[in-house]
């Protein structure tokens, strides 16, 4: 690479920013890829201007060959910040990129004015300017998947804790409802805001409901054994609860032994026993029948 | 007996597993299995797909719906490329586990299915084929 190759690009920059300008909005307005459903023109064309501006100070002072230098960091800002809108606005991630790609043709079509006679020359030029225009527009593809993973993080957190309520019932009596897949990670949370509730309360009996989860393999059954024995451990004994028919039928043929727990087919029944247990007082209107 | 629907899934990951389960379920329902054997081999799927994960290293599930008429069934074959089991026989033995699970998973799958079968090579890997029936 010889050290003259970007100047002619460089000087397009500098020199015809408001000529490119122009052409590259003409383009983007003729293109099918237009979403005047999502987005003005004003700010498509405030947004022009702008990555314009940043690509042709970030070209004047820094590197060609590697847009992840400190002369770069402006634009790279600004391409992340694009890429957030964009998203929020519902632009997909290609439709991002192509803004960026999008500058290609009116930058080509200056450049091949430029060399009319030097095809080496303009082929040279064209190479560099493509890589760093591929590079940007990869980036806001790269900074578009980003925000997606954050949400999906955040989301993901989220329903970490949505999904392990400890309720008291009644004195002495704790209710977890589990709903959805016990994976092992959510498992750990669930276990551990049943014990805090155990101390916190100082309850003598936690029911456990599964009524809410699909499936009830070995895994989970584990899981369950696990959190049942180490409640029993803190002086409080656990009902499981919500075993439908189909549920059953399944643990006994994995043959996992539930023997030890206390098991009932609705969290009503094992309420019912618990009360019980506790010898809970009711007021008079609520006695049980049994 | 003619193969009505075949997909395969990849088991890689923790929430792969999920994904096997559901599209699993998705298959029972689409050929008319009750609550039960819906259940029933959703639960063996979970259990032979874990295994594949945590001890085969991941794999790939394939999963088809047959049609026998009168019969409609659901046939999963679990494939790894893992170290291979050296004993099966043990290995279907109800509390053996090589890892820190319950030991019930395999013989609980074997249960849970009409059609049960495993191939397996020490260095090679180990397919698990299952079939229930309506």
């Amino acid at each position: 690479m010889t050290p003259a190759t970007g100047r002619t690009l460089r000087k397009i920059l500098a020199q015809y920013q408001k000529e490119l300008l122009g052409d590259w909005l003409q383009t983007q307005l003729a293109a099918s890829t237009l979403r005047p459903d999502l987005m003005r023109e004003n700010e498509l064309r405030e947004q022009s201007r702008e990555l314009l501006a940043l690509l042709q100070s970030a070209a004047q002072n820094g590197n060609l060959e590697q847009t992840d230098g400190p002369e770069w960091a402006g634009i790279r800002e600004f391409l992340a910040r694009l890429s957030r809108s964009r998203a929020q606005q519902g632009f997909s991630s290609a439709e991002t990129a192509t803004f960026v790609f999008s500058l290609k043709q009116p930058l080509f079509t200056r450049l091949r004015t430029e060399f009319a006679q030097d095809a080496q020359g303009l082929a040279d030029e064209m190479w560099i300017a493509n890589n760093v225009l591929d590079r940007l527009g990869l980036y806001t593809t790269e900074m578009y998947l980003k925000g997606r993973e954050e949400v999906i993080q955040r989301q993901q957190r989220e329903m970490m804790e949505l999904s392990t309520p400890v309720v008291q019932l009644w004195e002495n009596i704790l209710a977890l409802p589990l709903i959805g897949t016990l994976d092992s990670e959510r498992t750990q949370v669930v276990m551990e805001s049943l014990l805090q509730k155990i101390v916190d309360t100082g309850a003598s009996i936690a029911i456990i409901d599964i009524t809410g989860v699909p499936t009830v393999d070995t895994l989970v059954a584990q899981h369950l054994l696990k959190t049942v024995a180490a409640a029993r451990l803190m002086g409080a004994d656990c009902i499981i609860s919500g075993i439908r028919p189909q549920i059953a039928q399944t643990i006994v043929h994995l043959g996992v032994n539930l023997s030890d727990v206390t098991t009932k087919a609705s969290l009503a029944d094992a309420f019912s026993i618990a009360l019980k247990r506790t010898q809970a007082k009711l007021p008079p209107q609520m006695g049980t029948t049994s | 007996m003619a193969v009505v629907h075949r997909s395969v899934l990849p088991i890689r990951s923790q929430e792969d597993i999920v994904r096997v389960r559901q599209a699993t379920r998705e298959s029972a329902v689409a050929q008319g299995f009750s609550l039960v054997d819906q259940t029933k081999i959703v639960t063996a799927a979970s259990e032979l797909a874990r295994n594949t994960l945590d001890y085969g290293g991941g794999g790939e599930v394939e999963i088809t719906r047959l049609s026998d008429p009168p019969r409609r069934g659901v046939r999963l074959v679990f494939t790894d490329k893992g170290p291979g089991i050296a004993d099966v026989g043990q290995a279907l033995a109800d509390g053996f586990t090589s890892g820190r699970g319950l030991g019930l998973g395999l013989g609980g799958a074997r249960r849970l299915s009409n059609e049960f079968s495993i191939e397996s090579r020490v260095g090679e890997g180990t397919q698990v084929t299952i079939a229930r029936w309506r």
